[in-house]
Formats: C-alpha cells, structure tokens, sequence
C-alpha cells in the first residue's frame, strides 16, 4: 500500500477537501439539492391556475351581485356591509361594490392596487351591461399566451440569479469562519500553503454545486411551464459560472475578517438585502429611477439576472452580453484581490 | 555567553524579545540560543508568555521588537523558505472533522516541496488502523498523534510542539514521549513548550524556566536542579505528632539544609540522602518517636519553580 498513496498538487487536495467536507454533510447536500426543488414546486403551484385568473369582489345586493356574476373573470361574493369592509381590509376582495342613492352604484377598492383598478372596470363594465348598456362596436378576443413573455418566463431567470448569489454567499462564508474558529486557518498557514490556492479551492468547490442550483429550477421551468432556454447551452453555463465566481469572491471577502459566524451573518445580509430590493429579481430594476440605475446596473446580482434573462428568453449570445460579464469579471477579480489582502488567517 | 562558533551553529536565535498585548506584558525580553539536535523545552506555569514566545519564532505572531533568527532566516524577508523546514504542532486546532486520517495526512503532505509519503508518517505516529477513520472518531491522544503528523509531513530541520501533550490521559502521554524521543534520535531540533516538569525532565536536553514573559533559568534540568542545592526531599509522619520532634535537633544531622513543618507533616531538603536518612532514624529510634510515614523524592524542576517564585506550576 504504500506506493499507492501519491503527492498530489495542493489545489486539487484543497478543492477535494471542500468536497468530502460537504458531501459529508447529509444535511448540507439535502438543503442543496431540496431547496431549489421545493421553491420551484412552490412556484408551480401559484402559477398553475394562471389563465384561469379570477378577481375576488363583494355586493350586498342580489341585485348587484347578480349582476357581477355575468363576468367570468369576477368572483362574487355575497356579504353584509361590515364582512365586505372588513374582507376588503383584510385583502381578502380586491373591491367592494354598494347601492348608493337613486339607483347609482358605489365601488369601494384601492386605486394603488392594480388588482383593485382592474375589478373597479370589470366590475363596472358587468353593472353597466345589466343595466342595459349596449356596447356601440363589437369586440373579440384573439389570446396570445407566447412562452418568453408571461411573468413566470421573467421569474424563473431571476431565481436562479438569486439562488446562484444566496447559496455562494452563505456557503462560502460559514465555511470559512467556520475553518477561522477552529483554528484550521491558522493551522493551515503555518505550512508552506500558498494563500491564493486556498481562496480558490473554495470558488472552485462551489462550481461542483452549481451545476444542481442550475439545473433544477431551469429544468423544472421549461417541463412545467415551457420557460424557454432560447440561447446556446455552453452561453448559459458560461454566465452561471462567472455569476458564481463573482458571488464566490465576494463572499470571501465577506468571510475575510470575521471571526464568529455571528459577525458574518450580519455582513452576509448586509451585503444581499440591496439586491434582493433592486436588482430585479421579481419585478424589473427599471421601476427605480433613472438616477440609481448606475447604481443598480453595476451589481453583481442584477448584471447575472440580467444576462440570464437575455440568453433564456431572447437567446442572446455571449457577445451581446458583454457588459453584464464585464461587470462580474470586475467584481469577481476585484472581491478576490480585496479578500486576499484583508484575510484573517490567525 | 554564548561563544561565537556556538551563535553560528544556532538553529533558533532569539535577541530581547517583547511582546505587549493590551494590558499584559507577555514577553518582556527574552534571549535563547537552540542549537542543531538539541531539544529544548519552555517550562513555566499558563500564562508564562511559553505559547506567544514560540509563536513569534513560528512566524505567526509579530513581535513588539527584539530579534528573531531561524535557521540563519528571518520571517520578514524569508518567510516562505522558512516554512518549507519548518514542522509545526499548534496547541488548539481543530482538524477538519470530516475528513479521514490518511485524507488530513494527503492534504498537509501536499504543501511540502519534500518529504515522506502520508503513510509513511501515519506508520510513524501509529495510526495505520485509523488509516480509513474520520478524525470525528479520533481519541484525544490520536488526535494528538494526527497533529504531531501533520508537522512531520514536510520532514522538518526544526519542530515547534506547544504544549503537546496537555490534556491528555498519562498512558497517551507516555506515547507520544515515545514517538517525540524517536523523533529526537534522528538528530533533528525540537522546541517545545510545556508545563508538566516530568515532560521537560524526560525530553528536553535544556530548559528554560518562564514565569512572567521572563526566563528565570536556563540549563540542563541536572544542572536546574543542582542549583538550588537541594538533593532530596524526605517527608515523614510520627505517630506522636510533629510537636513531640525537635526541629533544631534535626537541623543538627549533618547533610540536612533546612527543616519545615507542614500540617502534621516534617520535610526535610537533604544534600545526601544516604547520610541523612541513617543518622535521621537512629534520632528518632533513640527518642522513642514512631514513625507512621516516611517519603523521600529527588528534587525535581518542579522544587526549582517553586525556589524561584514561591509558586507551583500548576496553581489553580
């Protein structure tokens, strides 16, 4: 046995200990695979009834509420005056609909919900019509229902940017200070070790997860609901990759000077709570003004979501997607230097 | 002191040596001199300033000033050179859990330019049946072994051990005495750290007694011992009580250099047991005194710790 055990090179015996340090880990593996299953399945189910989309409303009166039921898209409710005001408060109707004097109707919603400025015209075109409206020019609905360009299409991409960022950061960052506490760090320096492989053993470490984080909410989109991937394979790969490396070094930076995992909890959060609000992960970053979309635009979470929207949903290739990979090489190169230099080793 | 041909065959070179952290002085000027095959040992009570000393030499602490030379190097200029030779054993480390004996071994190995294959150093420090086991799994003293290990992997000049063998059960300790004595017989230099006098007694070729960031003593732990002039030290119990004994008349005895009586108890330091303890009986067979218990021991680095400071070494 003896000559069997060989002297292999430092980066793969690092990156090989990251790897038996959390394949080992049941629960560590189980949330990897498991998470990204279950919020994809959480999504299923509220996009599965989508073309089937109803607004919830409330009447008191038969009259009125008989009136609503004639629009499919309107759910009617019948309740009394305070079940309807507090079904209203409470979220529960997007509109309340109430006689008023002389035969007039009252609508009763929020106009800042687009959801209560929609059941205010469905409901009032219903009232109308059974009040005997006839419509001067007839009209016919042709649907168009193209995969790419429904509100699930612009989800999926933004979730994988997300997951690709949370799970580099947290990984990486218990990890470390996990190693710094134990004194392994300090350990490990005292040898000849170079400093940089051992940085890269843990961005190389997390390549191996990536290929899960991606592959489940993307495949999980395309067979549930027909998400495209419309780019090249290899481009997809490319950006998630880079994506990761980005967040991998900003997490090592992150990890560079804490010593319990207290402290780098705090500066985890710290450092994603700006782009989970703004990079567009749910809704697009171009609601925020124009005078912070600088801003927006040279984060690392918004150039990944960014380019994954372009690629999956427009099949942009790597060419048209340079600035967004600009923008991670930067952070990726600059996180890694930055760390390197601040790293708590003792 | 230190002639120069001795300065020149010097492994470790330490020159005024200080270190201050906030509100403790740690290491307030210390100088030593470690030459090639010799093991040398820090010996003084927690909070000595043992484990900051021998970190500066380790390059993993800066010191305040003074002058710090291993192997001819300096860490400020030489610093990757340094830890190509140098084998290293931390007093607190946690080892990745997770990973095998044979895996820990590989990885360390991997850092080192030269030295022996992983298996070679897990036969060395006896862990061939934990070849497969995760550290996790380790007992204290193997994992104690496992570090010992780790600092052999690269086949270093010069092994720094702190407190290598603290906490651990005595049969654990006594092996890896075992295994730090096989290492001493290859010829190479060990420092380490230590507040068990029986380890210094029993490793180390010279000591250096540390109390207060400070060396009080340095030398062989023969010559340690010899200098505070005590030999011996004889303890005995009289059935009658220490009162009923003449401490003056014991004083007399030839051979005996003092006389105290502690809690019922009589000890007596003693230059020549064989003369003292003849003469000590007969004196007590002539005034008819019993004796219930009679201990004597040789004096010990422990009995020099306590002749400097008036302390033990492990004071709780």
């Amino acid at each position: 046995m003896s000559d069997a055990i060989r002297v292999r090179h430092q980066i793969v015996e690092l990156t090989l200990a990251r790897i038996r340090e959390f394949s080992r880990e049941p629960e560590a593996v189980f949330w990897a695979v498991f998470f990204p299953i279950l919020l994809t399945a959480g999504l299923g189910i509220a996009f599965r009834s989508q073309s089937a989309e109803v607004l919830k409303v409330a009447a008191a009166s038969p009259a009125i509420v008989s009136a609503l039921k004639q629009d499919p898209a309107l759910d009617v409710a019948q309740m009394d005056a305070a079940q309807a005001a507090f079904a209203l408060e409470t979220g529960k109707v997007a509109l309340v609909a109430t006689e008023g004097p002389n035969g007039s109707v009252v609508y009763r919603y929020d106009d800042t919900s687009p959801d209560g400025r929609m059941a205010r015209i469905l409901a009032d075109r219903a009232v109308q019509r059974a009040a005997g409206r006839i419509d001067p020019t007839t009209a016919t609905d042709d649907l168009v229902r193209e995969p790419g360009s429904r509100y699930v299409d612009f989800l999926v991409p933004g979730l994988v940017g997300l997951g690709i960022m949370s799970n580099a950061i947290w990984g990486l960052g218990f990890s470390i200070v996990d190693a710094r506490r134990r004194k392994l760090t300090k350990r490990l320096v005292a040898t000849p070790m170079s400093r940089a492989y051992y940085l890269l053993s843990y961005l190389l470490w997390r390549k191996l997860i990536l290929m899960m984080e991606i592959a489940v909410p993307i495949g999980f989109g395309a067979l549930a609901f027909g998400v495209p991937v419309r780019g090249r394979l290899i481009d997809l790969i490319v950006i998630c990759v880079l994506g990761s490396l980005a967040f991998s070094a900003l997490a090592l930076l992150i990890a560079s000077r804490a010593r319990t995992i207290e402290a780098a909890s705090g500066l985890m959060n710290l450092a994603q709570v700006p782009m989970w609000i703004l990079s567009g992960v749910f809704f697009s970053a171009q609601r925020f003004p124009d005078a912070v979309q600088p801003f927006i635009q040279a984060l690392p979470l918004t150039a990944v979501i960014d380019a994954l929207r372009a690629h999956m949903l427009q099949g942009a290739t790597l060419a048209q997607l340079v600035p967004q990979l600009a923008t991670l090489t930067g952070w990726l190169v600059v996180c890694f230097a930055l760390a390197l230099k601040l790293f708590r080793w003792r | 002191m230190a002639n120069r041909s001795a300065a020149s065959a010097s492994v470790l070179r330490v020159r005024d040596l200080r270190k201050r952290y906030k509100d403790v002085v740690a290491v307030d000027g210390i100088a030593l001199d470690v030459s090639r095959g010799e093991c040398f040992g820090l010996l003084g009570p927690n909070g000595a300033g043992k484990t900051t000393t021998i970190e500066i030499c380790e390059g993993l602490t800066d010191a305040d000033s003074g002058d710090v030379e291993v192997l001819g190097l300096r860490w400020a200029t030489d610093a990757h050179a340094l830890r190509q030779r140098l084998g290293i054993q931390l007093q607190e480390t946690q080892l990745t859990d997770k990973l095998t004996v044979l895996e820990t071994l590989q990885l360390f190995r991997s850092f080192y330019e030269r030295g022996p294959a992983p298996d070679t150093v897990m036969s060395l420090v006896q862990l061939d049946e934990k070849r497969d086991a995760r550290i996790a799994a380790l007992s204290g003293g193997q994992k104690q072994r496992l570090a010992l290990a780790c600092a052999l992997v690269g086949d270093p000049e010069l092994l720094f051990l702190d407190e290598p063998t603290t906490g651990l059960d005595p049969q654990a300790r006594r092996q890896l005495w075992d295994l730090i004595e096989e290492f001493k017989r290859t010829g190479r230099t060990i420092v380490l750290t230590t507040h068990y006098m029986e380890e210094a007694e029993r490793l180390c070729d010279r000591v250096a007694i540390m109390d207060r960031g400070r060396i009080l003593a340095l030398g062989m732990p023969v010559q340690l011992i010899a200098s505070i002039g005590v030999n011996h030290l004889i303890e005995l119990s009289t059935g009658s009580g220490a009162q009923a004994v003449e401490l003056g008349a014991l004083r007399g005895i030839e051979g005996v250099r003092d006389v105290r009586a502690d809690n019922g108890s009589i000890q007596i330091q003693a230059v020549e047991l064989h003369r003292v303890l003849p003469a000590l009986l007969e004196d007590l067979r002539r005034r008819e005194i019993s004796i219930t218990e009679l201990r004597t021991h040789s004096a010990t680095l422990e009995d020099v710790f306590v002749s400097l400071t008036g302390r033990h070494l492990r004071d709780e």
